[in-house]
């Protein structure tokens, strides 16, 4: 396991550097505009001399070379100079976004708290109460708890959350006023009070979040279980006098758990990606509204960073799930 | 980088607080803006987006600008220069403005003339980029002949001198913090052009770009007993509706800019009680572009350029029926309520230059049209749609994606039905229809459709630009990279020499004959239809006072003279 | 390819009563058994028919704007009332399930051929375990936006001159959605076989020199039906919301032309003034959802040869 594991370490290099070139050709050949916003009294000539500024009339080959040189070797310097104040990366050109003119990792890492709060905290409670409802609906199957559960999962997963989003905030912002309908992103939380805030603020959009994953990993969870609970090993350790608890908690859970960590894995890049729809709703700012405001504003170098950023996070998260299938069930071998 | 911010804000506000002892200054707290387009950057020379002008507008400010009427107003200057007080030369070249005495930046140096120069050099170096450049054509020196006193001096005559330095797209900047910014290096200075130093009511502690600015009252504004308020909170992001909502139904927010909402929708909102909406008008009109050269696929390197005439809408009598079969009125009503007027004309303001020569399309008349059609010998096939020489009236109508935008697309669809005109529809995303890749085969310079609506309109006061669009020179083509103005691809001789004649005439009695006339020609060709004027809605809280919507320059232009009531 | 197609073919049998008794007749009366399941499919088969018969009965067209009759509320003549333009919404509802139901059956159906088809070759072939699990990762990191724009630049004047504009368009969103949705089942998928690959049984089969091919049919596909199935429910609704945000882009539909996700977006701006405008589209994408999810169950325990013994 662990050879394999190195040798897919390495195998991820390459394998990075191809996806980081197929998304780079992928924006060049993407319609769009960085002037698209730009009021249309700007006259065409004063636009192509701002895209020139902006480095577009060179070759493509030539800006992919300076984004990666400027991604692998100058932002690792910035991140040197600034955590043992060394000075790499002085004068040296950062990776730039064409919208505000300001190094792009600073704004990614600007966005990452409210990412992490909203978005990861949903996650974290979708997933806690998917894994139970997932198994008593398959322990239980066809109770009424199964049926509800069922009912409840496939509602909120086909309601969309530009539609669950908006009828949350007329519920409790406008009709009830309990929570804000605005997430106030420069709020520190460093009391009682200003967690209380926090909490208030975050309540809607991890609701709205957590219902989809939740509708999402609880199916899996529950089929999964449905497929273990009538193998014949379960009748074995029920036969050898093993307690219920055991035999689910145990011998079933564990063998079930191959289709959710796959899905739990493939989320946790998403996490990062942020949750572009219910971040706009709730006007979160998170990495999602960043990404897509970039891709509006076809501001390519922030783009292409955040989405090689999401790319390292599903090579690496694939590689986590691959690992822990062979933990769940040594019987796998990659080798 | 935040931490700096929070100490750098904490500053400010240490600083303040003798100021706001004594004085009215910050005695009204916090007001919150809420801006669905969140601003990307605080300079307006390197970046053109309105979201980040407004944003700008708070903190640095013109010489003049216009005031809510779209009359120049003295602003950083003493007053306006005109031919009559002296200010502006006989000739036409020069342009004289005095600095009011004792202006001082936010970080207390003194303003001077030599910063309006540096502002010209900045905009104007090689390798900028500059957004506003335009404003700053034909200058050929700026002059300073003493620290209040600045001239500007142009290659040629110009009947309308307030380009440079009006406005809020071309705000004075400070020499001391961008002068190592110039050209190449603007983008490098992130922490100027995040933070500008500026004259005006406020500045910025906390800029998040694309989400959040915090700013504090300036403590050396020029008048000690403004602003009212002690800290704006500019929140952006997210989409209109909720805008709307968190101003009008929640009150969360103080202010919302710009509130494109269908007007039921809108007046749902005001009915809780929280807010109220305000409107105005500038020059914005949503329009149909008619498409005079030939979009077929089959040309190729050839489609849409003038070497193909349309093969249907070069026949003006078309062209007529299309703007006859429009029901205009309605249009108003469900798009815009009271943000919308009829117009039939493509330049409705301001006052002087706007034509009444083409009121005839205020009225939808589907009969006359069919009239119209019929005795230009295209007959109505069993299909419902005319033909003529095995030319069938089928249309492709593309816009951008808007809501409104598409239910005008789907009523015009059906009153050109009734005119036994075929149309098919399309929208295309915002970001690609307005952008001008000349790889896209979707944008708005290409117009490889038929038809296409969207709204225009232009800078200040004064049509001169605009109405050079329609030149024959302006015409976007594979030898332009699809660049230009002239959608509709006109030629006319007689258009072009009013364009030409224009651009030399000083008299604004004379300028407005020729503005009218240029614009009642375009309308009586049919080469654009106009729709609707359109007006700007905002919305603010019933607590806020002293907003004047202004849609001639930034909604915040007043910004200081805001207070809580 | 023609592997899995195997598989879900005899569904259409087994409802059809005309096999002989064969295992498809046990699997029929285990469905039967399933209530959840018997309802699911009486639903699904009433909307299925009400959207494709429908509009020939309820003779308004869904385009037709009365301007004077709008923003009503349900009545005789409009029995789900009218939207902002006038038009009727049961007409709308009616022609836009059409264009929905079609679309995330046959977008949902790519989806699960390309998932489990890949799935299955990666966990089973060790050799192609590589290749196509890095491949998954590629299409997994590509912005979905750009590739969308990229695919509408590429493919929609072509599929347009060749099947028409409703067809080409039809074609596109189906393609679009397929490709850029099947790599969760495909990782599902991989991770079930892999695990599969070392069961008793398999091992049993392969030592008896069974053929891959009938390996994959007859031993690993059946067993790797259940996520498939929960992967078929999610996927449709997730191909039903996703095509309405295609037309935003002007890769969907023409804007007139109605879905049940774009009256579900059109009508929430005004939740508050007309709440039963989001009532009616909302209710059907997630009854339609709900009762594809039952059929599932009911097929999945159906096939369980397990289940259908006791």
């Amino acid at each position: 396991m662990l050879t394999y594991t190195i040798r897919r370490l390495l195998i991820a290099f390459p394998t990075l550097l191809f996806i980081g070139l197929i998304i780079f050709l992928l924006l060049e050949l993407a319609p769009g505009d960085p002037m698209s916003q730009v009021p249309l009294t700007v006259p065409p000539e004063v636009k192509e001399k701002m895209r020139e500024a902006l480095g577009l009339g060179e070759p493509t080959h030539v800006r992919f070379y300076k984004w990666l040189v400027q991604f692998f070797i100058i932002e690792p310097q910035v991140f040197l100079d600034n955590t043992i104040g060394s000075t790499f990366a002085e004068g040296k050109q950062r990776v730039i976004s064409w919208q505000t003119r300001s190094p792009v990792m600073d704004i990614v890492v600007q966005r990452i708290p409210q990412t992490l709060w909203v978005v990861g905290m949903s996650y974290v409670v979708g997933v806690l109460i998917a894994l139970p409802i997932g198994i008593i609906s398959a322990y239980r199957q066809y109770s009424v708890f199964d049926q509800v559960g069922t009912f409840v999962s496939m509602v909120g997963f086909s309601v969309p959350p530009f539609f669950s989003g908006v009828l949350i905030i007329v519920i409790f912002s406008v009709h009830l006023g309990w929570f804000p309908s605005i997430y106030d992103t420069t709020l520190v939380v460093n009391s009682w009070e200003t967690f209380v805030t926090q909490l208030k603020q975050m309540i809607m959009p991890v609701m709205v979040l957590a219902l989809q994953t939740t509708a999402q990993i609880s199916r899996f969870m529950r089929a999964s279980m449905l497929d273990n609970l009538n193998q014949d090993y379960v009748r074995t350790a029920r036969a050898k006098g093993l307690t219920e608890s055991v035999v689910v908690m145990t011998h079933v859970l564990r063998n079930s758990m191959i289709p959710v960590v796959t899905v739990i894995a493939l989320g946790v890049p998403g996490i990062f990606g942020g949750a572009i729809i219910t971040e706009q709703v709730f006007k979160v700012n998170g990495v999602g509204q960043l990404l897509i405001t970039s891709i509006y504003a076809n501001d390519i170098p922030m783009v292409q960073t955040i989405t090689f950023i999401f790319a390292v996070l599903i090579v690496a998260f694939n590689l986590i799930a691959d690992v822990l299938y062979g933990v769940l069930d040594p019987r796998i071998r990659y080798d | 980088m935040s931490l700096k911010h929070t100490l750098w804000g904490a500053a400010a506000a240490v600083a303040m607080l003798p100021l706001a002892a004594n004085a009215e200054r910050g005695s009204d707290g916090d007001v919150k803006l809420i801006y669905w387009q969140a601003p990307s950057i605080m300079n307006p020379y390197l970046s053109g987006g309105t979201k980040d002008l407004e944003a700008a507008s708070l903190v640095i400010e013109p010489l003049a600008r216009y005031d809510e009427n779209g009359s120049l107003v003295a602003w950083l200057a003493e007053s306006v220069p005109t031919v009559a007080n002296g200010g502006v030369a006989e000739d036409l070249k020069s342009i004289t403005w005095k600095l009011k005495p004792g202006l001082l930046w936010a970080d207390g140096t003194p303003v001077t003339s030599a910063d309006v120069k540096f502002t010209w050099e900045y905009c104007t170096a090689d390798g900028g980029g500059c957004a506003q450049a335009e404003k700053f054509n034909d200058i050929t020196d700026v002059e300073t002949p003493d620290d209040l006193t600045v001239v500007v001096r142009f290659g040629v005559a110009k009947p309308f001198p307030y380009g440079p330095f009006v406005a809020y797209e071309n705000p004075i900047i400070q020499a001391a913090q961008f002068a190592d910014c110039l050209g190449a290096k603007a983008p490098e200075c992130t922490e100027a052009n995040f933070n500008p130093i500026g004259t005006g009511p406020f500045t910025v502690t906390d800029f998040r770009p694309n989400d959040v600015i915090t700013l504090a009252a300036n403590p050396n504004y020029r008048d000690p007993a403004k602003p009212a308020f002690a800290t704006v909170t500019f929140k952006g992001g997210g989409d209109a509706t909720a805008a709307g909502r968190s101003v009008l139904e929640t009150g969360e927010f103080d202010y919302a800019w710009n509130l494109q909402l269908a007007p039921d929708v809108l007046a749902g909102m005001a009915a809780a009680g929280k807010g109220q909406t305000v409107s105005g008008f500038g020059t914005l009109v949503e329009r149909i572009m008619v498409n005079l050269t030939d979009p077929s696929a089959d040309l190729g390197d050839e489609r849409a350029t003038l070497a193909h005439p349309h093969p249907f809408l070069s026949d003006i009598n078309v062209r007529q029926a299309l703007s006859m079969a429009i029901d205009r009125e309605l249009l108003v009503e469900i798009g815009y309520g009271v943000a919308g007027k009829v117009t039939c004309n493509i330049l409705p303001a301001p006052a002087i230059y706007a034509s009444t020569a083409n009121d005839a399309c205020m009225t939808q008349d589907i009969g006359a049209a069919n009239a119209k059609l019929d005795a230009a010998g295209w007959t109505v096939g069993g299909d419902g749609v005319r033909t003529k020489d095995g030319m069938r009236l089928s249309m492709l109508y593309q816009t951008s994606t808007n809501a409104v935008r598409q239910d005008f697309q789907a009523l015009i669809k059906q009153w050109w039905g009734e005119i036994g005109v075929e149309t098919e529809l399309r929208n295309i995303d915002a970001s690609v229809f307005f952008g001008s890749d000349p790889g896209s085969p979707d944008t708005y310079q290409k117009l490889w459709a038929d038809v296409e609506m969207y709204a225009n309109n232009f800078s200040g006061s004064d049509p001169e630009a605009y109405m050079a669009n329609w030149h024959s020179g302006q015409i976007p083509s594979p030898d332009t990279q699809w660049q230009g103005n002239n959608m509709p691809r006109f030629v006319n001789a007689e258009y072009d020499a009013m364009v030409a004649e224009m651009s030399v005439t000083a008299d604004i009695d004379e300028r407005a004959r020729l503005a009218k006339s240029m614009n009642d020609l375009l309308m009586q060709e049919f080469v654009m239809i106009p729709l609707v004027y359109r007006g700007r809605v905002s919305a603010h809280s019933n607590s806020l006072g002293g907003v004047k919507l202004n849609t001639w320059d930034s909604e915040l232009w007043n910004a200081a003279d805001w207070f809580r009531q | 390819m023609t592997d899995t197609t195997q598989v879900s073919a005899p569904q259409d049998d087994g409802s059809g009563h005309r096999a002989p008794r064969n295992q498809w007749w046990d699997v029929w009366d285990q469905f039967k058994t399933h209530k959840g399941a018997l309802i699911g499919a009486a639903f699904f088969l009433f909307v299925v028919l009400a959207v494709f018969i429908g509009p020939l009965i309820w003779a308004l067209e869904p385009t037709y704007i009365d301007i004077r009759s709008r923003n009503q509320g349900p009545s005789l003549s409009h029995p789900f009332g009218t939207d902002q333009l006038g038009r009727d919404t049961f007409a709308r509802m009616l022609k836009g399930g059409q264009t929905s139901v079609a679309v995330g059956l046959t977008a949902m159906a790519l989806s699960l051929l390309l998932g489990t088809t890949i799935g299955v070759l990666a966990g089973y072939f060790k050799r192609l375990d590589g290749p196509l699990m890095r491949f998954t990762d590629l299409f997994l990191a590509l912005p979905i936006l750009p590739l969308l724009l990229v695919i509408i630049l590429l493919f929609r004047d072509p599929l347009r001159s060749a099947f028409g504009p409703e067809t080409g368009i039809f074609i596109l969103i189906v393609f679009v959605i397929g490709i850029t949705s099947w790599m969760q089942t495909a990782r599902i998928v991989r991770g079930d076989v892999l695990a599969l690959k070392e069961r008793e049984f398999v091992l049993a089969a392969r030592s008896i020199g069974t053929p891959n091919r009938r390996m994959i049919t007859r031993h690993i596909l059946p067993n790797v039906m259940s996520p498939i199935m929960v992967s078929a429910t999610l996927g449709i609704a997730t191909a039903i919301i996703t095509e309405s945000a295609l037309s935003f882009l002007g890769l969907g539909f023409p804007s007139d032309f109605p879905t049940w996700g774009r009256l579900l977006f059109d009508a929430t701006d005004y939740l508050q003034q007309y709440p039963e405008r989001v009532i009616w589209p909302g209710l059907a994408i997630s009854l339609t959802v709900l009762s594809v999810n039952y059929i599932g169950d009911g097929l999945r325990d159906a096939l369980d040869p397990r289940i259908r013994g006791r």
